[in-house]
């Protein structure tokens, strides 16, 4: 690539003389007022690529996909997992949206060694942004990111008929869950990249820990059906809880969303606080 | 603020990693309005000293300020004056010029009514204009380091830290930047510190250079004085250039330590990018 002959910028000097705005400094934001600002700065910045390149998008929404059509059809008339009398594949739907915005979250960290290695990452820390503030923002841009997954997955099950809610509170609901738990498991993400520092040991790490914490959840079998180690498992994975208080909110099943939502924002806390402290890792 | 607080200043900075000292007892002050160099081959320490002042690397107190405020203890406050651009080209290529800039606007709190307007002044200021709205992806190498200034002008900074702000552009690219750097400069009165290793370009667009080496500072001065006073030590007639100056003052030691694995390989993975 060849850069175009750059003219002398006299005239441009002229313009910046007179643009007033770039002489006076922003008025700044504080207290309270910045962390918002800087999630929207994020989600934004999310938006507009997804925008720009859509391929992430439809690329994503095949394999959940293909576990409702397969795996969901197939489990539906085999019967072989007690689901309190509703068809399998609508039990299994909730599950696979949990899982789908996990999957999203779970390889964000990448994105975050990528902004290090092109030196976007430095930039924005030398910024009047706190890390914890970079990372929330970060961790809610997942979110929206897995939201949008969300609504994919959502339209796929109407689709192949299961019978979901579509009451708006129950859906605004269902929202705050996704978005909760990714930043959890983006957080979890950007720890890891924080420790490991490297895009091929996170891509390794990722994929050890998704199938785990995918099968040792109840996404897609009832927790009562599990060996009692995977119970274990089950219970300190905020997955469970995602899956539980979707199945609520989407299917109208019993849940605990007092605990539910608890456990999510307990845990996007502790990976927002985690993942902070460590990405001055990466910024060295 | 008293008008004559310096723009930075380093006492006795001091930058280990692990038993590798990269800056070792760094005194330096650029005064307001200055545009001043800091040289050096790779491994001197310049690009650990630009990570100390742009509260990258934690630092304890005392060591370095900013127009005054302490970068240990004031952080938010020093990153406000700031605008940098690393060495990297670190536009974000899966966005637009105009988002890109953007989203600085927003992180350094310029509100909504006038953000469109200051990030098109910001994109007109490097003459991207006409090319705001294509993928930052597309762009060449020295376009990218043209809507970094426009990325790092956007909040209207008091001073510019440049970090080998032509590594790896072809000639013509380079004279672009720094005549970008200079308008810039002119128009808005600030502050510039830059590092680089070429010497030409220090001889020709710094006010002032300092000449590092294993760390500190061996020379100081504007340009002309340190080439004249070579050539006055010397006994010669022939001026002669910075890169003499630095050889002078580096003294044999210069191949042994400059220049590691790691700086190499950055500078080579730059160069890629930039094509």
């Amino acid at each position: 690539m060849s850069e175009a002959p750059a003219a002398p910028r006299s005239a441009s000097a002229e313009r910046t003389a007179a643009a007033s705005l770039l002489l006076t400094p922003p008025q700044p934001r504080s207290g309270w007022r910045l962390l918002p600002a800087r999630i929207v700065a994020m989600c934004a910045v999310e938006l507009q690529k997804l925008r720009h390149d859509r391929t992430e998008l439809y690329t994503r929404a095949i394999q959940p996909a293909l576990w409702l059509l397969i795996f969901g059809q197939t489990f539906t008339r085999i019967r072989a997992i007690p689901t309190g009398g509703i068809p399998y594949i609508d039990y299994l739907a909730p599950g696979i949206i949990a899982q789908s915005a996990m999957f999203i979250a779970i390889f964000y960290g990448i994105q975050i060694i990528w902004e290090r290695d092109a030196g976007i990452l430095n930039k924005l820390l030398v910024t009047p942004t706190p890390r914890s503030a970079l990372i929330t923002g970060k961790a809610f841009a997942a979110g929206v990111k897995s939201l949008i997954q969300a609504v994919v997955v959502i339209v796929i099950a109407a689709i192949l008929g299961v019978s979901l809610t579509w009451n708006p509170l129950k859906l605004l609901g269902v929202g705050l869950a996704v978005v909760l738990a990714s930043a959890f498991f983006s957080c979890l993400s950007m720890s890891i990249a924080g420790i490991v520092l490297s895009r091929d040991r996170l891509m390794g790490i990722g994929q050890a820990i998704t199938m785990p914490l995918f099968f040792g959840s109840n996404a897609l079998y009832p927790v009562a059906i599990m060996p009692g180690w995977l119970q274990v498992v089950s219970k300190i994975n905020p997955l469970s809880y995602q899956v539980d208080a979707l199945r609520g909110l989407l299917l109208g099943t019993p849940a605990h969303l007092g605990l539910d939502f608890g456990v999510l924002a307990v845990a996007a806390a502790l990976g927002v606080a985690a993942a902070s402290s460590l990405l001055g890792r990466l910024a060295r | 603020m008293t008008p004559d607080t310096p723009a930075v200043a380093c006492t006795r900075l001091a930058y280990s990693f692990g038993d590798t000292r990269a800056v070792d007892g760094l005194d330096l002050t650029v005064g307001e309005g200055e545009v001043f160099g800091l040289l050096g081959p790779n491994g001197a320490g310049k690009t650990t000293a630009i990570r100390c002042i742009t509260t990258l690397l934690p630092v304890p107190a005392g060591m370095v300020s900013v127009f005054g405020h302490d970068t240990g203890r004031e952080r938010m406050a020093v990153r406000r004056l700031l605008g940098y651009v690393p060495q990297q080209l670190s536009a974000d290529s899966g966005l637009t010029g105009r988002e890109n800039v953007a989203l600085f606007a927003r992180v350094f709190d310029v509100p909504r009514r006038e953000r469109a307007e200051r990030v098109a002044e910001a994109l007109a200021a490097v003459d991207l204009a006409d090319a705001a709205d294509r993928l930052a992806g597309t762009y060449s190498g020295g376009m990218v380091r043209r809507l970094e200034l426009a990325q790092a002008l956007v909040s209207a900074p008091r001073l510019l830290i440049l970090d080998e702000p032509t590594i790896g552009l072809d000639p013509i690219a380079r004279t672009g930047v720094w005549d970008q750097i200079n308008a810039v400069r002119a128009a808005t009165g600030m502050t510039v510190l830059v590092t680089t290793h070429y010497m030409d370009e220090a001889d020709q667009h710094c006010g002032r250079v300092g000449l590092m080496h294993r760390g500190r500072i061996r020379a100081l001065g504007t340009p002309a004085e340190l080439r004249q006073g070579l050539a006055e030590r010397r006994g010669t007639d022939t001026l002669p250039t910075l890169e003499d100056v630095f050889r002078d003052v580096a003294g044999s030691g210069l191949d042994d330590q400059s220049g590691g694995f790691r700086d190499v390989r950055s500078t080579r993975r730059t160069a890629k990018r930039v094509g």
